[in-house]
């Protein structure tokens, strides 16, 4: 049978991946919320294509069948729409979250400011951040990936993080997306953690290869939100996500990368994050070969991830043994800006140093607000008018004047220990 | 046009901050500077290894040649799954039995291991010169896993792979160190593994790398594992290294 003919159904009745061996198949199930997929119950994936880009699939409508759609279903779909299809649905979706910013208002585009230095150097990491800061990004998260994976480092780079963010009153979260693990145990001594950071995939041995489960995400959940320090919201956790991360670890149970990648926004969805994004770039031509494979993928993922109901940001990004350059990433930002994508990276001049990757930059962010009039969460946009960063109309001011120099001068003074 | 003050931040970081703009834009010669980077990125992902250079270089650690099922550069990109398999030939020219298995690999990068691999090799053996170790192996159109094959077929309860990693904008020559206890062909995950990443003269330098690397095998022997419960704080105190002091809460 044609896949436009399968009923929605047929997902419910057969096991993808085998419940007996994987709790990511269990969760879907048992989270399945049956009252809100009875609006589209009779429909087949081919009707439910029909359906999302009708005028009847409103944005209260998508909202309400959410927790009725698994991520096979999504992932079906998916596959039977074309670029502008994902692009016109995903648009429609709205999935805000809050912690001491508001992110995913439509007309909104948030940045996470990832100032990567490939020896943790902490002012060069400060350097960074105030240049991203300068240039209007940092509302999704101030978010460090650590070069090794050390408690001291880390507890470190939060505190510093920490002290920055208070220091001149930023209204958004900061990071340091250590392994879970790592986190908790910081957490226990006291280093002020506003997000849980992890990496998740879609089968639970692709998740033992990240060394995480269920339970250990359970476990970190609670342990972050006692912590209770979000301002003006509670999604306390961070994800990040890929295709060919289950094939990669030879978990993915002969299931495609793209249902695989779907099934990781499942688990997701349980801890209410206030950030989810595909890496979409990120895992090298072995998986996404080209350009036109990495946007294929990026509009796939934030498609499906709000379509169950996620807050979906995307980095846009590439390997440099992949066949891509910069003009893909201009197209594939430009697509998602449209599509209203909650977040994008942001990355001094689109080249990670720590990482090798190239990401999109504060100047991409910047570009696909100017050209699609997207601002950044209104609390931090508010900041950025207060600091004399942005003007009346909301574009940078050349130069540095008002509270920014202080921004400025704080890098100097920061202490790298 | 640019952000002059940020030209000082510019000594803390090799990040490409204080870019200046054009309106949002880069300005013609940052974007020109970009392009040039790109390109000699692609340029190290595509050169030869020349192994018989470094087999000459490292001869006095007996090196033994091996190469994975990927028969070409282009096979080896696109099918990770062969470059994690050694071809039977070289099979074949693993005999004896060692505690411990060191591997130099091209990877992404052969430019750094063929400029830098050499003094990491013996920056590791000679702190850890009364290891049992089996000849090393240098290997060629390898991933990661590879080792653990090669590891296996000495009956190996450590091995060490020096790989080099994918290119970045600003790093083209840079190494990774994966350590990995009781490795088991297809079955080992990188849950099971510890790495010390970005190992090059401009990052982290090559004895500061090789401490780190034989910090963590040495505690990866007395508790017979490596993987995410071995934390390099704990690696770095069993070997006298300076812990830094964990910050209070503040708020």
């Amino acid at each position: 049978m044609a896949l436009a003919d399968v009923p929605l159904k047929r997902f419910l009745a057969e096991e993808i991946v085998p419940a007996d061996n994987c709790e990511i198949s269990r969760l879907i199930f048992e989270s399945h919320d049956v009252q809100a997929f009875s609006q589209v119950s009779h429909m087949t994936v081919g009707q439910f294509r029909d359906w999302l880009l009708s005028e009847d699939a409103t944005r209260e409508a998508l909202s309400s069948v959410a927790a009725g759609i698994t991520p096979e279903m999504a992932a079906a779909v998916s596959k039977l729409m074309r670029n502008q299809d994902l692009v016109l649905a995903a648009r429609k979706i709205a999935n805000v979250t809050r912690f001491r910013s508001t992110i995913g208002l439509p007309g909104r585009l948030s940045v996470r400011l990832q100032p990567n230095h490939p020896t943790d150097d902490v002012r060069g990491i400060a350097a960074s951040v105030i240049d991203g800061l300068l240039h209007g990004a940092g509302d999704a998260v101030i978010g460090v990936n650590p070069a090794t994976d050390s408690l001291a480092q880390t507890s470190l780079l939060l505190s510093r993080l920490d002290e920055m963010r208070h220091r001149f009153e930023i209204p958004t979260q900061t990071c340091v997306l250590a392994h879970l693990t790592t986190t908790m145990q910081a957490m226990n001594r006291g280093a002020p953690v506003d997000l849980v950071f992890q990496s998740i995939a879609g089968s639970q041995a692709a998740n033992d290869s990240f060394g995480v489960s269920i339970a250990l995400l359970d476990e970190a959940h609670a342990a972050a939100q006692a912590l209770n320090r979000g301002t003006i919201g509670r999604n306390c956790m961070y994800f990040e996500t890929g295709q060919g991360s289950a094939l990669s670890a030879n978990a993915h149970h002969d299931v495609d990368q793209q249902t695989m990648e779907t099934r990781a926004y499942a688990l997701a969805r349980r801890y209410q994050p206030l950030l989810v994004n595909s890496v979409v770039g990120f895992i090298g031509p072995e998986y996404l070969y080209d350009g036109k494979e990495i946007t294929r993928a990026g509009l796939e993922d934030h498609f499906c991830g709000k379509l169950l109901g996620l807050p979906m940001g995307v980095d846009v990004c590439y390997t440099n043994h992949a066949e891509a350059d910069q003009d893909d990433m201009d197209g594939l930002l430009t697509l998602l800006g449209v599509a209203g994508c909650t977040y994008v990276m942001g990355v001094p001049g689109a080249d990670d140093i720590m990482l090798n990757y190239q990401s999109t930059s504060f100047h991409d962010a910047l570009y696909v607000r100017e050209v699609l009039g997207l601002r950044p969460a209104p609390e931090f946009e508010a900041w950025l008018l207060r600091m004399g960063i942005t003007d009346e109309t909301g574009n940078i001011i050349t130069g540095c004047s008002g509270s920014a120099t202080e921004l400025l001068a704080y890098g100097g003074s920061v202490d790298g220990l | 046009m640019a952000y002059e003050p940020l030209d000082r931040l510019r000594n803390f970081t090799t990040a490409r901050i204080g870019l200046g703009r054009v309106g949002v834009s880069l300005p013609t010669t940052r974007v020109i500077e970009f392009q040039a980077a790109h390109a000699e990125a692609r340029d190290a992902i595509q050169e030869p290894f020349e192994p018989e250079f470094l087999i000459t270089e490292l001869r006095e650690f007996s090196p033994i040649r091996v190469t994975s099922k990927a028969v070409d550069r282009r096979a080896y990109i696109e099918r990770p799954d062969e470059g994690r398999r050694l071809d039977s030939a070289s099979r074949q020219s693993l005999t004896g039995r060692f505690d411990c298995t060191l591997i130099l690999a091209d990877g992404l990068s052969a430019r750094a291991a063929r400029a830098h691999g050499a003094a990491l090799v013996r920056a590791i053996r000679s702190e850890t010169s009364d290891w049992n170790w089996a000849p090393l192996v240098i290997a060629e159109r390898s991933r990661v896993a590879l080792g653990d094959e090669i590891a296996s077929a000495f009956g190996s309860e450590l091995v060490v792979i020096l790989i080099g990693e994918r290119p970045g904008l600003s790093s083209p020559d840079s190494l990774g160190a994966y350590i990995t206890f009781a490795p088991a062909p297809g079955a080992t995950t990188d849950a099971n593994r510890n790495c010390v990443s970005n190992i090059r003269p401009a990052g982290l330098p090559i004895e500061v790398g090789a401490r780190k690397v034989v910090s963590i095998a040495r505690l990866a022997r007395v508790r017979g594992l490596t993987g995410i419960s071995i934390k390099e704080d704990e690696a770095l105190a069993l070997h006298g290294g300076k812990l830094q002091p964990i910050a209070a809460k503040d708020d």
